[in-house]
């Protein structure tokens, strides 16, 4: 760029404008050249570790993975191994929780239940972020007739909701275990993340750069894994993290009608769902299970509100 | 409003036909016998399966059977239940208290709702909206079940103020307590759209201009900000109906309630597949058709939606 021609100084006007060395905008001014520029994730990251909320979710959730992955760091006691002599008896040496009606340990049956909710949770939000996004970004991104077909497609999932077609598919299924059950809330599921993929595509489709990334002769295919994808991301992450949420929470009910998870697996729900017969006499049986259950869902849906606001601009709620 | 109406209507029917054969497809294309699958863990009895594949017609082609369904449905015939009366009337007998519990329910959720949203929204980032905030989301964490066995305990049988359990014909104050519980998820949702809505309302043009031209503010606050923030919230509730027969299903459970809800979910634990089926379809379509109802209420109510 050429200099720009020094505007003549007329008598008088000089001493409005102070050198820039004497204000103090220099300081706000002087940007490092050198610095690598602040990417769409950097200034995430850089607004989400300042969020309590933030802190809070992910240190849980961050206990509630270790825990299902290695339940026996946390107790050692066999959360099948029942002693009916001991039935809905109190805390105890070495059973800190107290004893079900079955006799086994409600501590260790806590713990052990973490890895079916944390399990179908997670294979049914990957499959649901693979579905709805692939789906999703064809459809925001080539429009036409393939938008047509795929919107409509994606609007027969939308209209079953959640918990009725997943009572439907899982009084079918003769195999029930954390695979099919998290397929079945995944066929559900798919359209949400498909809807907000598309309408995140399409608006990262406007930008200048990927028009540029097309002029200069990027194939359709690799403009839109490049360029379009990483930059549409924010919102679909935000809503698989709050989904998570949502489909342990609809797992624990269809375990606890007893067409989720087959009894043989441990699982919130259903050990919720066999402590309700004795909730009047012994209720801290079924009290466990159910913070379990709702500080996990709890803490995704937190997660993912502390993400909204990091990575969805529009949807900051300040 | 004509034109609105009628391509609303035709977007309808795609979406309702592609619905209804999902399920369909779901239930009986399935690999296995899913007459065998219908009865669960159960064994097969011959008898009654016999009378399954007749009445779902699994001899004739998929889309033929397909059709009988549909022509079933339309003329309100869903089979019968193992006990041997037809499913319609069951669901005639259940559906009023339904009804009830359901009003129960929106109107817990809509009047605290809205009253706490528009409160929080009114002093956005105070201490009322922060701590209202965190105690919406902490009622969105915990599953409707949970809710309702802590509620169950708690007020029915701890403190006795209520009965535990519902028996058959309920009145509304009976179904106060399980209203509350079906209506505490949606509350939460009700609340944080409000208090969006309104904060975003506050420095909305029209409100301006109605504060310069001195206007009142209680004036302003309920006609002018209220009233627009509470359009996305009726969509709101339509959308939620879906949530809320979900819910039932577990809330009429739990309480005993004599409703639609506590017919699949007895059926479902008595290992009633085509009951399960056949309810949960129809609640499906009961849903379908709710939402076409709240999106020509939507156009009533926002004009811009209308000429869209």
């Amino acid at each position: 760029m050429p200099d720009r021609p020094t505007a003549a100084v007329r008598p008088g006007q000089e001493h409005h404008v102070a050198p820039l060395e004497e204000t103090p905008l220099a300081a706000v001014d002087a940007v490092d050249e050198q610095a690598p520029p602040t990417s769409l994730w950097a200034d995430a990251w850089r607004r989400l570790r300042r969020r309590p909320l933030f802190l809070v979710s992910s240190l849980i959730i961050l206990l509630l993975l270790v825990v299902s992955l290695f339940p026996s760091l946390f107790t050692s006691v066999d959360p099948r191994f029942a002693d009916l002599t001991r039935s809905l008896q109190g805390p105890a040496e070495g059973h800190p929780l107290g004893f079900t009606q079955q006799g086994t340990d409600v501590y260790s049956r806590l713990v052990h239940g973490a890895r079916a909710s944390v399990s179908v949770g997670v294979i049914a939000t990957a499959l649901v972020v693979v579905i709805g996004g692939v789906v999703g970004a064809l459809a925001g991104f080539f429009g036409g007739w393939l938008d047509a077909v795929l919107s409509r497609f994606a609007d027969i999932f939308f209209a079953v909701p959640l918990l009725l077609g997943g009572i439907i598919l899982m009084q079918m299924l003769d195999t029930r275990n954390s695979f099919t059950v998290a397929l079945t809330l995944a066929v559900f599921g798919w359209p949400q993340v498909a809807r907000i993929m598309r309408g995140s595509v399409l608006q990262v489709r406007s930008n200048e750069y990927v028009t540029a990334a097309t002029s200069l002769g990027l194939g359709k295919l690799k403009v839109l894994l490049r360029h379009v994808v990483p930059n549409a991301l924010g919102p679909v992450i935000v809503v698989a993290t709050i989904s998570l949420g949502t489909f342990i929470a609809a797992e624990a009910t269809l375990s606890f009608l007893n067409i989720g998870l087959p009894p043989s697996t441990v699982s919130w729900g259903g050990d919720i769902s066999r402590a309700q017969t004795t909730l009047r006499t012994d209720p801290w049986v079924l009290l466990w299970p159910s913070i379990g259950l709702s500080v996990t869902v709890l803490s995704f849906l937190m997660l993912g509100d502390a993400l909204r606001d990091a990575l969805d601009p529009k949807g900051r709620t300040r | 409003m004509a034109w609105y109406v009628g391509r609303r209507l035709l977007q309808m029917v795609p979406v309702f036909f592609g619905a209804t054969l999902l399920i369909y497809a779901l239930v009986f294309l399935l690999p296995g016998d899913p007459v065998a699958a219908l009865f669960g863990d159960r064994g097969v009895n011959e008898a009654t399966a016999a009378r399954l594949r007749e009445q779902y017609n699994l001899d004739e082609p998929f889309l033929v059977q397909y059709l009988l369904f549909i022509k079933g449905a339309l003329s309100l015939d869903f089979g019968q239940s193992f006990t041997g009366r037809p499913v319609i009337d069951l669901i005639a007998d259940a559906f009023p208290v339904t009804v009830k519990l359901a009003l129960v329910a929106l109107a817990v959720e809509a009047v605290f709702g809205i009253v706490f949203g528009f409160l929080a929204g009114l002093r956005r980032g105070g201490w009322f909206d922060s701590t209202v905030l965190v105690l919406s989301l902490v009622v969105i964490g915990i599953p409707v079940f949970v809710l309702g066995f802590v509620a169950q305990f708690l007020f029915g049988v701890k403190w006795g103020v209520v009965n535990p359990t519902v028996g058959s014909d309920p009145g509304l104050t009976d179904l106060l307590l399980p209203g509350v519980v079906l209506g505490a998820l949606s509350f939460a949702y009700v609340l944080r759209l409000t208090r969006n809505s309104v904060a975003e309302g506050l420095s909305a043009d029209h409100v301006r201009t109605a504060t310069a031209k001195g206007l009142s503010r209680p004036r302003v606050m309920t006609v002018h900000v209220l009233r627009n923030s509470l359009i996305p919230v009726v969509t709101f509730l339509g959308t939620d109906l879906g949530a809320l027969m979900g819910g039932a299903i577990v809330t009429e459970g739990i309480f005993n309630v004599p409703g639609v809800g506590n017919l699949v979910y007895q059926s479902v634990i008595r290992g009633e597949g085509p009951t399960v089926v056949s309810v949960v379809t129809i609640l499906v379509m009961v849903y379908l058709l709710a939402n076409l109802a709240v999106d020509l209420l939507y156009a009533v109510l926002d004009p811009r939606i209308r000429y869209a």
